[in-house]
């Protein structure tokens, strides 16, 4: 990969820093009144997705990192590894337990993720905003409370546990928003 | 005419190619109508201000023979042209400093400056790699006496505020409980380490020096009041006289800070054409050590000292700083009409 000097960090670009792939967010031209410049880089870690801030020289480089964005389509799990492929190619990816981490919990076989690759492996995933998932276990529903604002915990096909209103009963397809693990409406259409 | 106009109806109507790539220029500028009043009234100010005190404006070359041999400082350079002709390139004037002391040599007259500026490679929220300056010069006056006029000026422009002044050396001690003078590289990287996240920097004390004043003290000056920091360490003293200050040699320059932000750098002038030759020659060296570009004393400037400077004191100020602080914005680009990406 082409090293990149500080004038060059952008917002996006992609480098190699203490040895992980990481995300430039900002970069700020920091100059005493008199004297040298430096420039103070805000990244992300794109394993660990820490965010913090570091001063550089002005003028040093960095390693670029092979990071890649995909949209792929998520297939399985074998129990150690999670599937993907890409939906024009057919390209088959398998992801690690440390590149799917929670998002385990709202993979749905045939859902699009975004697929962060570094090196030509998935480095993290990140499920769909909101899935749509079966309860396949909860307490029986309390019909036609609808009103008392009340909640039960629910569990979802896969595993994760979800607090739900308490009319809802086994067998219902909810919509949840995954980067806050809410629940958030009964799907439209049982899928 | 009429019927140019029938003919053409539907094809006007219509836009050309070229026309639909106009529209997706970014024409428009950066900043609003207001804060172009407010910089209006501001240099109006500025003006009135000095004109007051019997201060002259003066006008000098932007584009000049001879570069600066700061190594923190990059000029845009100016190739080709007839007008170039042989000397094949000239400087974008990063200060008007060097034009400004040759009128002082030969006239002593206290001046005024409202310029523009050009630094290669500063860019950000509070850099523009084309800026205006506001600089000025007062025979007679040391660097207390500059210090005391700079905030007048800038309690006229930004309304009352209470002055404090603290020098280098006190500020390092109070603040981070170091002696800038005495402490090592190491002892400074240590302290640096426990307030910013500085990687795998390496650097000798002026690097560490710069870093915790621009990272570290700098965000803390001057958030109620007017912050001046005087009396540098010799290393840093640029274009300032250095005397003897007890135990340490002190470079008689001053900054000021407003809201955590640097506005302004000021010297009681050296005078002394051969020490000012050395310095140059200084930073020719740390260029080549550096594998920058050298530039070439300014011989003009070497003739005017040698002819004699007045004993004087002189200051240069941010004016897009200033009215980021005027308008209460945080980000240079909102003040000005076209950033350099615009430009």
């Amino acid at each position: 990969m082409a090293n990149y000097s500080t004038n060059e960090f952008r917002s996006g670009l992609k480098v190699m820093l203490d040895g992980d792939p990481c995300s430039i967010l900002d970069n700020e031209l920091v100059k005493p009144g008199k004297g040298q410049a430096f420039s103070r880089v805000k990244l992300r870690n794109l394993k660990t997705g820490r965010q913090w801030e570091r001063t550089f020289k002005s003028g040093e480089s960095l390693e670029g990192a092979d990071v890649m964005d995909r949209t792929m389509e998520y297939l399985y799990t074998d129990g150690e590894f999670w599937y993907f492929m890409e939906p024009d190619t057919f390209e088959q990816f398998q992801a690690d337990a440390a590149a799917v981490a929670d998002a385990h919990l709202w993979l749905k076989e045939q859902d699009r993720c975004e697929v962060t690759l570094f090196n030509g492996t998935p480095l993290v995933v990140a499920p769909p905003n909101f899935v749509e998932l079966e309860i396949t276990e909860t307490d029986p529903g309390l019909k036609g409370d609808t009103a008392t604002g009340g909640t039960k915990p629910a569990t979802l096909t896969t595993g994760a546990v979800v607090k739900v209103p308490l009319f809802l009963s086994q067998g219902e397809v909810i919509r949840v928003d995954t980067r806050t693990g809410e629940y958030q409406s009964r799907a439209s259409s049982k899928s | 005419m009429w019927t140019h106009g029938l003919g053409n109806t539907r094809a006007a109507r219509r836009p050309s190619p070229e026309r639909r790539n106009v529209h997706r220029v970014n024409w428009r500028p950066g900043s609003g109508l207001e804060s172009l009043r407010q910089r209006a009234k501001l240099l109006a100010r500025l003006r009135q201000f000095f004109s007051e005190r019997g201060v002259l404006e003066v006008e000098t070359p932007l584009l000049a023979s001879a570069g600066i041999t700061d190594p923190s400082i990059e000029s845009l350079t100016v190739e080709g042209g007839v007008s170039i002709g042989e000397q094949r390139q000239r400087f974008l004037q990063t200060s008007p400093e060097y034009a400004m002391k040759r009128l002082l040599a030969a006239y002593g007259e206290p001046i005024f400056q409202i310029a523009k500026a050009f630094r290669d490679g500063e860019a950000g929220s509070r850099h523009n790699p084309e800026f205006s300056l506001l600089e000025w010069y007062r025979p007679g006056f040391d660097h207390h006496q500059l210090i005391a006029e700079v905030g007048e000026l800038l309690c006229y422009c930004l309304g009352e505020r209470p002055v404090q002044k603290y020098s280098y050396r006190q500020l390092f001690l109070q603040r981070l409980q170091l002696d800038p003078f005495v402490a090592t590289a190491d002892e400074l990287k240590v302290v640096a380490g426990l307030h910013i996240d500085t990687g795998g920097l390496t650097g000798d004390r002026e690097l560490w020096l710069d870093l915790l004043m621009s990272h570290v003290l700098e965000p803390t000056l001057g958030t109620k009041e007017i912050c001046f920091i005087y009396d540098y360490p010799a290393s840093q003293a640029a274009l300032s006289v250095v005397v003897r200050d007890a135990d340490v040699f002190v470079g008689q320059r001053f900054e000021v800070y407003v809201d955590g932000m640097e506005l302004a750098n000021g010297y009681c002038e050296l005078t002394d054409g051969q020490e000012q030759r050395k310095r140059f020659e200084k930073d020719n060296a740390v260029r080549r050590q550096r594998d920058q570009p050298e530039r070439s004393v300014d011989e003009q400037l070497m003739a005017a000292l040698a002819h004699g400077l007045p004993a004087c004191s002189g200051v240069a100020l941010g004016i897009d700083r200033l009215l980021m602080l005027v308008t209460g914005v945080s980000d240079i680009r909102d003040v000005l009409s076209f950033d350099w990406t615009r430009s």
